[in-house]
């Protein structure tokens, strides 16, 4: 094995020696006191878990712009358009609104079939938004004093505020543009998938 | 199934026909049953359904979570013989009264 590994020839090039190189100087440490306190029984300390997830892995066939088909929630069989993937690996996606109901939203991406349809998005600018765009705000909880326990809660409808309604339009009127550009695209949009009879899924080309 | 919107009814499942157990003659096994999966003939086309979800859906008497409706999930684990019948495993095994 030492012959296999050539040594010996590492040897004879340094002149019969190996050659090493001197341990780098580690920085000094900080001069530690004794702690004051001993616990009375080793205690055990988790070993910290400093480990990230990456977003999930987006599929080939889904690029900003193609249009994507919702299989499941509320919106299940509407074509609809991708505009990119969030930090946390959900898809940023939308109607537009105007013409199918589906505003930005976020979805999974194992809940979508991708097309192969692609929609010109490079009017579209979709930087501002994050995961932290779509959390629920929370609800403050009131102290609830005797009389307010025996009255029914008020419920408060939240009106969508005024902000994310111009967020809405200003993604959604250059995206309107280039999709009235291509002909039968708006329709097709509007119009949403189902199987029908004699359909196949797995003969499908999507 | 209620929808935000009424009237449109859009269907993104296929349709199956639960065919009974995995047996051989006299003996069952009733973990897996064997689902025929509508439009599926060949073993070769099962390749696409294999890990997909399968739901049995139920109607009972009474209302349980706001429905009639009751639910057993499930996979469809692998094909079985030539002509496109497929082996599936539920969360629970399903019930003899499923088989038509």
């Amino acid at each position: 094995m030492y012959h296999k590994r050539g040594i010996w020839a590492i040897k004879a090039k340094h002149g019969g020696v190996f050659p090493r190189h001197e341990p780098k100087e580690a920085p000094p440490k900080p001069a530690e006191k004794p702690p004051k306190y001993y616990p009375a029984d080793d205690v055990r300390h988790p070993i910290p878990n400093h480990r990230k997830h990456k977003p999930t892995k987006l599929r080939a066939s889904i690029t900003p712009g193609t249009v994507l088909i919702l299989l499941a929630g509320r919106f299940m069989g509407k074509r609809v358009v991708f505009l990119k993937q969030l930090p946390s690996g959900l898809l940023l996606v939308t109607g537009p609104f105007k013409i199918n109901g589906v505003p930005l939203r976020r979805v999974n991406q194992a809940y979508v079939i991708a097309t192969s349809t692609k929609v010109d998005i490079s009017a579209v600018s979709a930087e501002k938004f994050d995961d932290k765009y779509f959390t629920k705000e929370k609800k403050k909880k009131k102290n609830k004093g005797e009389s307010e326990f025996f009255e029914t809660e008020k419920e408060e409808t939240k009106a969508l505020p005024q902000e994310k309604k111009d967020d809405q339009k200003a993604v959604d009127t250059p995206l309107i543009k280039a999709i009235e550009a291509v002909s039968d695209l708006k329709a097709y949009l509007g119009a949403r998938f189902s199987l029908r009879a004699g359909m196949k899924p797995h003969e499908l080309v999507f | 199934m209620v929808k935000g919107r009424q009237g449109e009814r859009v269907r993104l499942y296929v349709r199956g026909t639960i065919l009974g157990y995995k047996r051989s003659k006299s003996n069952q096994y009733e973990n897996t049953s064997l689902i025929q999966i509508e439009g599926v003939n060949t073993k070769e086309e099962v390749a696409w359904y294999c890990g997909k979800r399968m739901a049995y859906i139920y109607k009972a008497k009474i209302k349980s979570d706001g429905t009639r409706y009751r639910c057993i999930w499930g996979k469809v684990t692998r094909s079985h013989g030539n002509s496109g019948v497929v082996r599936a495993k539920f969360k629970s095994n399903l019930p003899p009264k499923s088989m038509v």
